[in-house]
């Protein structure tokens, strides 16, 4: 009894680290001419999901370039977070003063 | 020479124009929606023409968010009109704005390359800075329905958005 528990419980363990961890969305709202939040963490393989409550077309853009994600009027934007670790700011090619950072941490 | 030139042209948008929409006290809400949509109309024009002449990426993705972004909102403050049953007055203010800016996108016109855009951006500076001190300070105080006047702080608040970003692309010509 005791040593099938224990086997069924290194079963379940061994199969969780074999599976991939589960990437999460992380949800940015655009209202406004803001981000809100302004500033999210993510991991590599995490989608970022930028919803635009404004009748303006916004983008996400990296000021280093890495991503340039279109968010049109009313409407959401994705990025799969890269595997690359650091900070990104990134701003809206249309309305520049309008700003957001993403940190990327492993 | 090209110095002189935009100094001419800054000059006539910050002195005549502010002028021109403070000499209105007061102005009603019919006359603020008219004002409102002929200064986007304004800057619209103003973007289709530094997109037949200009040639530099930066300036003409600005013109291009100024079509958009104007656009929008002229589109609102239509919706918004007619949904109150407002008919936009012309106005003295209205007809002032539009006689000195087409004096200044006339000589806008006689440019070309660099020289257009340098002029273009500061041009743009300037109107975006008239046209959000009037929006503070006269056309948002003296707008008497609450829904009109909701919309023109929100046409500020992009505006000074337009104007710190042709502040950067003054400072990215020079």
């Amino acid at each position: 009894m005791t040593a099938f528990r224990i086997l069924a419980l290194a079963g379940v363990a061994a199969l969780a680290a074999t599976l991939p961890v589960r990437a999460a969305t992380i949800e940015v709202t655009i209202s406004k001419f803001a981000f809100s939040p302004a500033e999210i963490t993510a991991k590599p393989g995490d989608v970022i999901e930028w919803t635009n409550k404004d009748a303006f077309a916004h983008t996400a853009t990296a000021k280093d370039k890495s991503f340039d994600v279109s968010v049109p009027a009313n409407g959401k934007g994705t990025l799969t977070v890269p595997d690359k670790a650091g900070a990104f700011d990134y701003f809206c090619r249309f309305h520049p003063m309008m700003k957001g950072k993403l940190t990327v941490a492993k | 020479m090209l110095k002189s030139r935009l100094a001419g042209l800054v000059a006539l948008l910050l002195v005549a124009a502010p002028a021109a929409v403070s000499a209105a006290d007061k102005p009603t809400d019919p006359q603020i929606a008219h004002i409102a949509y002929t200064a986007g109309l304004i800057d619209i024009k103003a973007a289709q023409l530094a997109l037949k002449i200009s040639k530099n990426a930066d300036v003409r993705a600005f013109a291009e968010n100024m079509i958009a972004d104007h656009t929008t909102v002229n589109d609102q403050a239509l919706a918004l009109v007619k949904k109150l049953g407002v008919t936009p007055e012309d106005n003295d203010t209205s007809k002032a704005i539009v006689k000195q800016t087409d004096e200044a996108q006339a000589k806008l016109a006689t440019l070309t390359g660099a020289e257009f855009d340098k002029a273009y951006a500061a041009n743009e500076l300037a109107y975006h800075q008239m046209v959000n001190n009037a929006l503070r300070d006269t056309l948002i105080p003296s707008a008497s329905n609450a829904e009109l006047k909701a919309l023109l702080e929100t046409g500020l608040k992009i505006f000074e958005g337009h104007q710190e970003h042709a502040d950067m692309l003054v400072k990215m010509l020079k």
